[in-house]
């Protein structure tokens, strides 16, 4: 057990905690809260595993924005602020589909890899990655941003329903909106 | 360093985010769910690059970037459909969604003659009717949302 191993350990352990109490919270905002604190540890570790870049956009990304994003929602469909009793389903069956793929993903990693030691490679600092996002990868990429372009012009279409009916429908859409 | 230590740990995180989305009855902890799955899926290819040895030199950390960017646009679309179920019936519990439920607006391009107008409101009636029973829990919030 070297340092590296002792902190992914801390750290992994960090995760899994923080992901139980995600899933098994009572309190709305307080999901969202535990929420960062896996997805911090989950940063930490990709820092021990060399991956500065994916480390710190980890961070930009999902801890201030996506998680944001979630405690908007929570805040925009009036959550209540104290615990609530209604979040959960009676859940069996989730348990054993979701212990079941867990301990199987387990099982099947620790048979793969065992106990066996490999040194960690250079790096991956934004400039490797760079080169190698816009040199191999670079198709990908760009379709990726096609993508996110049309994933916000579908969330904005979604937002609003008074774009959202098209050509001969037009008419009652404004009907109805001067109905309702 | 020892790989088997953040593969065990995706592992677990994974099974927890499949619990999590069967579990869950709100959309928006749902939504968190699936990014604790992702999270997984991302440790294990940033994980997967130190240990496999591929031609291309850090293509796990670069396909862990493509996931992030992905987990981004979901959680968009994602929140904007939620947030719009909200508005429509003032709850997100994801056990309630009706999903045989005509559309409201499913006859009206035939809208035009006079003759076919009787059928059209005929239908829009109880869609109508089901989308004010939507409201009725919450009809205090519904004015201010609108």
């Amino acid at each position: 057990m070297t340092g590296a191993d002792l902190l992914l350990l801390a750290l992994g352990a960090v995760a899994v905690g923080a992901g139980v109490l995600v899933v098994g919270t009572k309190h709305l905002v307080r999901a969202g809260l535990y929420l960062v604190v896996c997805l911090g540890a989950l940063a930490g570790d990709y820092l021990v595993l060399t991956a500065e870049l994916v480390a710190w956009v980890q961070v930009l990304i999902y801890v201030g924005a996506v998680v944001v994003l979630l405690l908007f929602a929570v805040m925009l469909t009036r959550a209540p602020i104290g615990a609530s009793d209604d979040l959960d389903r009676p859940g069996w069956p989730a348990a054993l589909i979701g212990g079941g793929s867990g301990l199987g993903l387990a099982v099947l990693l620790v048979d793969a890899f065992r106990w066996s030691r490999v040194e960690l490679p250079a790096a991956g600092t934004a400039d490797r990655l760079g080169e190698q996002v816009f040199r191999s990868w670079v198709l990908p990429f760009e379709v990726l941003s096609v993508l996110l372009l049309a994933a916000l012009v579908g969330a904005i279409v979604l937002s609003r329903p008074d774009i959202g009916r098209s050509g001969p429908t037009a008419g009652s859409a404004v009907e109805e909106g001067g109905r309702g | 360093m020892r790989p088997v230590v953040p593969y065990v740990t995706a592992a677990v995180l994974f099974g927890l985010g499949v619990y999590g989305v069967l579990r869950r009855r709100n959309a928006v902890l749902v939504l968190m769910a699936v990014e604790l799955m992702l999270n997984a899926v991302n440790l294990i290819l940033v994980t997967a690059d130190t240990t496999v040895r591929a031609q291309l030199p850090h293509a796990g950390q670069v396909f862990a970037l493509f996931v992030i960017v992905l987990a981004a646009a979901e959680i968009g679309v994602g929140l904007a459909i939620v947030l719009q179920l909200y508005r429509l019936r003032a709850s997100v519990a994801v056990d309630e969604v009706p999903l045989t439920e005509a559309p409201a607006e499913a006859g009206s391009p035939s809208a035009g003659p006079s003759a076919s107008s009787t059928p059209v409101g005929a239908a829009a009636g109880p869609a109508g009717a089901l989308v004010d029973g939507g409201h009725r829990p919450g009809s205090s919030d519904g004015s201010e949302v609108r």
